[in-house]
């Protein structure tokens, strides 16, 4: 019962300053950091940031890793899988397999060789059924391309149907995909922004004119403008560009003109106003740090369905020309052989999922850090 | 509610007219004419041809006499199937592609609100990761990917449904399932947040202080609200679709309208390309109205704003 | 007479990802049949929460009992199970809820919400249930029942919204009434009527009832007995009489020198220094010691246990240890009790 008995002398008032009342129990963190240690904490966004950093890696210098560039080719080596060393459990031990059926587990066998050229000698065997039980026989061929054809050095994604080195042209077409899709989602935030700021801080009619544009535009697909914009164009990285853009600017400028709506009759812009700051410094001061978090948000999101854009494009015939390659013509050749050899599109599609999902993924977790909503 | 149903109505008529002319001018500037179609014609047989198709008439009497056509759902030959009406050729194609979006839409958003429910009534547990785990993964990985996944591993390898080609109800599943990919994880991913907000709010502290049980609260409280917002995203993905089927009906050989129109475009078969386009926007603007007077419909607050 | 709620030693933590919020921190109070309980304070001290887990409606996760027993008829609501719990609540507990605007399910007609109730406990036919939510419409002062039944919460004005909540907590004739807060969002007028259904319908079923507010006003109005809350712990508690005219704890000068009256002309009003603390981390000894004009060194070292005033009048001060110096209520405190205390004995004689 210590409590109930304390000693005497603690029993004296304590003088204090005014100022120590007011101390506030915690430190306040600024916006940003705030958002960032957040965005720190949400590990589905860490590890789409790694993969992003990754693959940009991978797409400046992966080209340049191995002897093989992206245009030469060599029928006689095509369409070889990949194989890397040590890598062999993972499938990337560069042969091709098939598995045949037959009556007899001869005619099983001689199918299974033809598909590799009869090429005894690298080829290996395997009877899965000897139909023996009545059923008809299976045979198991696995062919080492490296070995048929005196290939020294391996090719990492293996080769695609001309005898290009994947591994060199998925690289560079993600080069390519990356470089449109930031090239338009750059280009729509600054029209966006411009268009939206504008249309937002100047109101009345000149926000009246601007939205009844919107409304118009908006009221066409954008798969629509982006096929005809092509179509006249000629594709090519600069037409895919701005057929992206065309219609790609119009959600940026919404968002954008709603926020600045809302912030301008917020009290501390009547504030600056009213104290005689100029349109320039409060855009600069007021606008642009509230409405940052939200445009950040909003590019991370456009740039994977530009991405997916372009990819769709080089499907229906308006991608980029030949030579030239991006992850969609790639997929898009890819496409071509599945049937026999799937993995002239694995790569590409592989590359291109990592990239949407980490694209995604960073943005989800951007947007939950922005979110003032969630914050405690 | 009629008076704003005809406002809508004449914004979407300006709207066509408007592609309609946009799409006509930009065809006139590209190079091309039914002529590269059917080669070697003597000059005769070539002013024949172009006669035909109205292309020796002055521009603005081509485009007056496009245009009365629409009204009369008339939208020009192709350059590339002799003789036949581009109006036609999409009565014929539009049958695939209606039944793979129907069914891609119906699925996909059923299936995808039931991944959110149950993320959001697990909130936080194994099940809710899962489904958003799936819902990240449909909403970036696009169509064409996953419809190579499938077509390599349930067609080619197990053999479970047919690859390719359009002659049964069997041959829809894949592709369904391909474009049914994203509306999954679209309405997934919004079911759950639109759950978890109703879920957090006040009506239903007040419906689980009367003794209501959980599932009465899931269900009766939370479902309806959290299905009103939903009814705007039906829209989105409705147009999405226009857009996967494009892809997906040519990896799958579906004779739809998508496939045609990539056909068409390579072969600048430019009357088809203008029909489609003016066919899509079409779908497309009256989908949007189609949402709008549905959302007013079933939300009570909105119905009866309009009313008084 | 038995108590009907019994609250031992409760506490209440949210886990949060800075930390464990300790909203509730060991809070003793109850309530018998009849009688109105007033828990006041400020936002955040723990009020709200503490009637959120009397109804078991605490979040979980993150929040949690940490310890601690409600006896509600001798039973501990924090030990049963949310099936069980889900039979008494609406029935013998009911809770009406602060904002009007947001408690009530914009998308089910008035009527059903009321109906659910009464057909999910007292087992009644719809066409039963119909009746008695009629009358409790009627009850809570709404015209035209018969109509308004069939209506959905947007075409009620607030205040009606207010008496639909109320009929809801009130359909099953609950024996314990939790009330958050349920005049704050409403006009002063509409407040004093919703109060004056409140007290007769007290009156005709002989529940007990726990009303949360901020406003000392509507306190004098309806409490018998008044609990004050500061970050997370009551720290004076006793009859309305023991807390407006012989306050003891610091914080209630505080609260009673901030609440503005007609009678009042000179002075302007006493506003508590500071903000209430981290429930993060809940300062050591008492925890209203860095806000107060008379803390002493043991406020910071030691936390003060409950000062039996007199039989029902308890505060958790030092002030009140025979070793402490002498301290008065700030002077407008102290006229404004004299003020107080005049009017009343006038209002007394008339």
């Amino acid at each position: 019962m210590e409590n109930h008995k304390p000693s005497k002398d603690l029993f004296v008032p304590v003088e204090r300053e005014e100022e120590e009342q007011h101390e506030i129990g915690r430190p306040s963190l600024s916006f940003w950091k705030d958002s960032m240690i957040r965005l720190r904490k949400n590990k589905a966004a860490m590890v789409g940031l790694f993969l992003l950093i990754l693959i940009a890696f991978m797409a400046i210098f992966g080209p340049y890793m191995n002897q093989y560039t992206a245009n030469e080719q060599d029928l006689s080596r095509a369409k070889i899988p990949a194989k890397v060393e040590g890598l062999g459990w993972l499938g990337m031990d560069g042969t091709l397999s098939t598995v045949e059926e037959a009556d007899t587990v001869e005619s099983a066998q001689a199918s299974a060789l033809a598909r590799y050229s009869n090429d005894e000698e690298n080829t290996e065997i395997n009877v899965l059924n000897d139909g023996s039980d009545g059923g008809q026989a299976r045979v198991e061929a696995i062919h080492d391309p490296y070995a048929a054809k005196d290939i020294e050095n391996n090719f990492w994604f293996g080769t695609d149907g001309l005898g290009r080195d994947q591994w060199t042209r998925v690289w560079e077409g993600t080069r390519i995909s990356l470089y449109i899709a930031l090239l338009a989602a750059a280009i729509d935030m600054v029209i966006g922004v411009a268009y939206g700021g504008i249309s937002a801080y100047y109101g009345g009619r000149v926000d009246n004119y601007m939205q009844r544009f919107i409304e118009i535009i908006t009221g066409i697909p954008n798969l629509v403008v982006v096929v005809l914009m092509i179509l006249i164009m000629d594709p090519g990285i600069l037409s895919i560009t701005i057929a992206l853009v065309i219609t790609g600017w119009i959600p940026m400028a919404r968002i954008v003109r709603g926020q600045v709506l809302k912030l301008k009759s917020q009290e501390f812009v009547l504030a600056s106003q009213t104290l005689g700051s100029s349109d320039g410094r409060v855009i600069r001061k007021h606008l642009v740090p509230n409405v940052m978090g939200l445009i950040i948000i909003n590019t991370m999101f456009t740039i994977p369905s530009a991405i997916f854009f372009e990819a769709f494009l080089s499907f229906i015939g308006l991608g980029l020309p030949t030579p030239q390659a991006s992850l969609g013509t790639l997929i898009d050749e890819g496409f071509k052989s599945l049937q026999i050899y799937p993995f002239i599109l694995f790569w590409p599609a592989l590359v291109l999922s990592i990239l949407m999902i980490g694209f995604n993924v960073l943005a989800d977790g951007l947007r939950d850090a922005f979110d003032p909503k969630m914050r405690e | 509610m009629v008076r704003y149903i005809l406002e809508r109505l004449v914004y979407m008529f300006i709207t066509l007219l408007l592609i309609a002319t946009l799409t006509f001018f930009l065809m006139k500037l590209l190079p091309g004419t039914p002529l590269s179609a059917a080669d070697k014609l003597s000059e005769e047989q070539q002013a024949i041809v172009l006669e035909k198709y109205g292309l020796n008439d002055p521009l603005p009497v081509q485009y007056f006499n496009y245009i009365t056509g629409l009204f009369q759902g008339d939208l020009g030959l192709s350059f590339q199937f002799d003789n036949r009406e581009v109006s036609t050729i999409l009565l014929e194609r539009m049958g695939p592609s209606m039944t793979l979006g129907a069914q891609a839409l119906l699925f996909g958003t059923i299936i995808g609100m039931l991944l959110g429910l149950v993320a959001a009534i697990y909130h936080n547990g194994f099940l809710d990761y899962s489904s958003t785990f799936i819902a990240v993964v449909g909403k970036s990985i696009p169509s064409f990917v996953f419809a190579g996944i499938l077509q390599f591993y349930l067609g080619v390898q197990w053999g479970l449904f047919p690859v390719a080609l359009w002659e049964g109800w069997e041959y829809t599943v894949l592709p369904t399932i391909a474009l049914a990919i994203f509306p999954i994880a679209i309405a997934a991913r919004y079911m759950r947040t639109e759950m978890l907000e109703v879920l957090g709010s006040d009506f239903i502290t007040t419906a689980r202080a009367k003794g209501v049980n959980r599932f009465g609260v899931v269900f009766k409280h939370g479902l309806r609200n959290a299905l009103i917002p939903l009814v705007t995203i039906i829209g989105p993905l409705a147009v999405s679709l226009m857009t996967g089927t494009l892809v997906i009906e040519n990896i799958f050989s579906v004779p739809g309208i998508g496939e045609q129109f990539v056909k068409s475009i390579n072969t600048n078969d430019y009357p088809i390309i203008m029909g489609t386009t003016l066919f899509f926007s079409f779908l497309f603007i009256l989908i949007i109205l189609i949402i709008d007077l549905l959302y007013g419909l079933i939300d009570p607050r909105i119905r009866l704003t309009e009313g008084d | 007479m038995e108590n009907l709620l019994e609250v031992n030693n409760l506490h209440v933590s949210f886990d949060t990802y800075g930390g464990e919020v300790k909203a509730v921190r060991g809070v003793d109070f109850s309530v018998k049949k009849g009688e109105t309980l007033a828990i006041v304070g400020e936002s955040g001290s723990g009020k709200s929460v503490t009637t959120k887990a009397l109804m078991g409606l605490i979040p979980k996760p993150p929040g949690r009992i940490k310890e601690g027993e409600i006896l509600f008829e001798g039973k501990d609501l924090t030990k049963m199970k949310d099936k069980d719990l889900a039979n008494i609540r609406g029935k013998d507990i009911a809770m009406i809820f602060q904002d009007p605007m947001t408690s009530l399910n914009p998308t089910m007609k008035v009527g059903n919400q009321i109906m659910e109730g009464l057909i999910k406990h007292q087992k009644k036919s719809k066409a039963e249930a119909k009746k008695r939510a009629l009358e409790l419409l009627e009850l809570v002062g709404i015209p035209n029942p018969e109509e308004r039944i069939k209506q959905y919460p947007h075409q009620f004005s607030g205040g009606m919204r207010q008496r639909v909540v109320i009929a809801i907590a009130l359909a099953c004739n609950p024996k314990l009434l939790l009330a958050d807060e349920p005049t704050t969002a409403l006009d002063v007028t509409i407040q004093a009527q919703i109060l004056e259904v409140m007290k007769d319908i007290q009156k005709e079923m002989d529940s007990g009832i726990v009303f949360i507010t901020h406003d000392l006003g509507v306190v004098a109005n309806v409490a018998d007995r008044v609990a004050v809350m500061y970050a997370g712990k009551i720290v004076e508690i006793g009859k309305v009489d023991d807390i407006f005219y012989n306050p003891k704890h610091p914080y209630t000068w505080g609260l009673l020198g901030s609440m503005p009256s007609l009678e009042s002309t000179e002075d302007e009003l006493y506003a508590i220094p500071g903000s209430p603390p981290d429930l993060l981390n809940p300062p050591k000894g008492d925890a209203f010691a860095p806000r107060s004009d008379h803390a002493m060194k043991i406020d910071f070292e030691q936390e003060p246990p409950m000062f039996k005033v007199s039989d029902d009048h308890y505060a958790a001060t030092w002030l009140l240890h025979e070793h402490a110096p002498h301290a008065e209520p700030p002077k407008s405190v102290q006229d404004r009790m004299k003020g107080m205390a005049r009017e009343r004995s006038e209002g007394d004689k008339v």
